[in-house]
C-alpha cells in the first residue's frame, strides 16, 4: 500500500518539505500526493523528478494526485 | 533582540504575493484611466513608477510597494521592505524625499515589539537613503505586510525610463538572481545561515549607488528587477525600447545554490505567473534547463536594476560598479534590433 501524503490545504513550501521527507524515507516503492493547487503540483514534480523519480499525475475535482515512484539506489 | 521567526507565519511571501503580471496587464488595458499633459509615465507604460510633470525641471516620481514578510527577523524585514519601496524611484533616475508607511499587522497575536521593529529597519533605510517619513496608514490583518508609498524628484530631461535601450548597448545586472528561490529555501529549512545572510545583505542594499552610476555614465534606459522576475522586466524594457535582447545565462550573478533549491521545486506561485505572462516571447536555448528558466522567472525582491548601457560607456560604468557597489555586478547581454517573434533569446554554453 502506497504512502499518502495530503498536502491539500498547504502553502509552499509545505508540500515540497512533506514529499521530500517521504521520498528520503523511502527506499523503493510509490508514494502519493496529493495537492490541491496548480503551484503545488508543479512544485513536486520538479522535486520528484529531481530525485530521479517516475511521476504521474491525475486531476480529479480541481484536485491534483501524483504517484511518485522510487526505484532502489535513487538518492 | 526580538525573537520571533517571521518565516513561521503562514502565506505567500515578498514579491511572490503580487497579483499576476497577466492579470495586471489585462485590467488595464480594459479600464479607461484618467488623463493629464502632465502625466509623463502612467500605469500602461508598465515603468517602475508614474511621473508627473510640476514645472519646466521638475517632476514627481512616486511609487508604493508593500508585502508579507521575506526575513525572519523583523527589523532586517523592514530594512529590505524600504530598499524595496525606494528602488522604483533609484531605477526612474529620481531622488526619494518622502515616504509614508504602509502597515497591515496582526496586533491580537503579535507584540507591538515585533512591529516596532519592522518600522525601525524601515527607518534605518529611510536615514540611509536621506528620506523623511511622514506618516502611514495601519490595518489589522491575519498576516503582517509592510513597505512604503514614496516620492521623489527627478528632471524631466534626466528621467531613466524602461523604453529607450538601444542597438548595441550592453545589459547590465546588480544584484543577484534568485531571491524568491532562496527566501522559499530558507522557508523549509533548507538554507543554512551564509545564504540567508548573503541573502538580507543584498536585499537590504539600496540600489541608490547603481542609480548614480547608469545616470553618470549615460545609460539609455533602466528598470530594477522585482516581483515579474528577470525575464519579465527584462521583456518590459525590451517591449518598450522596440528592441530584443540576448541574455547569456552563466553571466547573470546569482545567488548559491539557488540552481539547486529551483529544482527541488521551491517556487512559488509567481514564478509561473511570470512565465505565462512572456507567453511565446522568450525563446530558450537547449542548455537552458528547467532550474535555469524557473530562476529566469523566479520574483525578486529588491533585486537590482537592469541597465542598458552603450558600447562606448560600458568599460567606465563598469569601472565605477566594481569601485563603488558592495553586490555583485556583471554584463548580462546585449540589445539587438527589433524582433517579429521572439523579444528575449536566453543562452547558455
Amino acid at each position: 500500500m502506497a504512502e499518502v501524503v495530503d498536502a491539500r490545504g498547504l502553502s509552499c513550501p509545505g508540500p515540497v518539505i512533506k514529499t521530500k521527507a517521504a521520498i528520503e524515507a523511502l527506499t523503493s516503492g510509490e508514494i502519493v500526493v496529493l495537492v490541491d493547487e496548480e503551484t503545488a503540483r508543479e512544485n513536486v514534480l520538479r522535486l520528484a523528478r529531481s530525485f530521479g523519480c517516475m511521476v504521474d499525475v491525475i486531476e480529479e475535482g480541481g484536485e491534483f494526485k501524483l504517484t511518485i515512484s522510487k526505484n532502489e539506489g535513487q538518492k | 533582540m526580538i525573537s520571533v521567526d517571521l518565516f513561521k507565519i503562514s502565506g505567500e511571501c515578498g514579491c511572490a504575493a503580487k497579483v499576476p503580471a497577466d492579470m495586471l496587464s489585462c485590467i488595464l488595458q480594459d479600464v479607461e484611466l484618467p488623463d493629464s499633459p502632465a502625466l509623463l509615465i502612467g500605469p500602461q507604460s508598465m515603468d517602475d513608477a508614474g511621473i508627473y510633470q510640476i514645472s519646466d525641471n521638475k517632476c514627481l516620481v512616486q511609487t508604493v510597494d508593500y508585502f508579507p514578510p521575506v526575513a525572519r527577523d523583523p527589523f532586517i524585514y523592514g530594512q529590505i521592505a524600504a530598499a524595496n519601496s525606494l528602488s522604483d524611484i533609484y531605477a526612474m533616475g529620481g531622488e526619494p524625499l518622502t515616504s509614508l508607511a504602509i502597515v497591515c499587522f496582526p496586533a491580537k497575536d503579535l507584540g507591538p515589539e515585533i512591529l516596532k521593529a519592522i518600522i525601525s529597519g524601515a527607518i534605518s533605510k529611510l536615514k540611509e537613503a536621506g528620506v523623511v517619513l511622514l506618516g502611514g496608514h495601519s490595518i489589522v490583518d491575519s498576516q503582517p505586510k509592510f513597505g512604503l508609498a514614496v516620492t521623489g524628484i527627478v528632471n524631466p530631461r534626466k528621467i531613466l525610463d524602461n523604453a529607450h535601450a538601444k542597438l548595441g548597448d550592453a545589459l547590465i545586472l546588480t544584484k543577484p538572481l534568485g531571491t524568491g528561490i532562496t527566501i522559499m529555501a530558507a522557508r523549509a529549512g533548507l538554507a543554512d545561515r551564509k545564504h540567508e545572510d548573503e541573502l538580507n545583505r543584498c536585499m537590504s542594499t539600496l540600489n541608490a549607488d547603481a542609480s548614480l552610476m547608469a545616470r553618470k555614465y549615460g545609460a539609455t534606459s533602466c528598470t530594477d528587477i522585482t516581483g515579474f522576475g528577470f525575464i519579465g522586466h527584462a521583456y518590459q524594457m525590451a517591449k518598450a525600447s522596440g528592441v530584443s535582447l540576448d541574455i547569456y545565462f552563466d553571466s547573470i550573478p546569482r545567488f548559491p545554490d539557488v540552481l539547486d533549491f529551483a529544482a527541488m521545486g521551491l517556487l512559488s506561485s509567481a514564478t509561473y505567473s511570470n512565465r505565462r505572462y512572456v507567453n511565446g516571447m522568450v525563446e530558450f536555448n537547449a542548455n537552458v534547463d528547467l532550474a535555469a528558466q524557473d530562476l529566469l522567472f523566479d520574483p525578486q525582491t529588491s533585486g537590482g536594476l537592469l541597465i542598458s548601457c552603450p558600447e562606448d560607456r560600458l568599460d567606465e560604468m563598469m569601472d565605477s560598479a566594481k569601485r563603488n557597489l558592495s553586490t555583485p555586478c556583471k554584463v548580462v547581454g546585449n540589445v539587438l534590433g527589433k524582433a517579429d517573434k521572439h523579444i528575449i533569446r536566453v543562452k547558455r554554453a
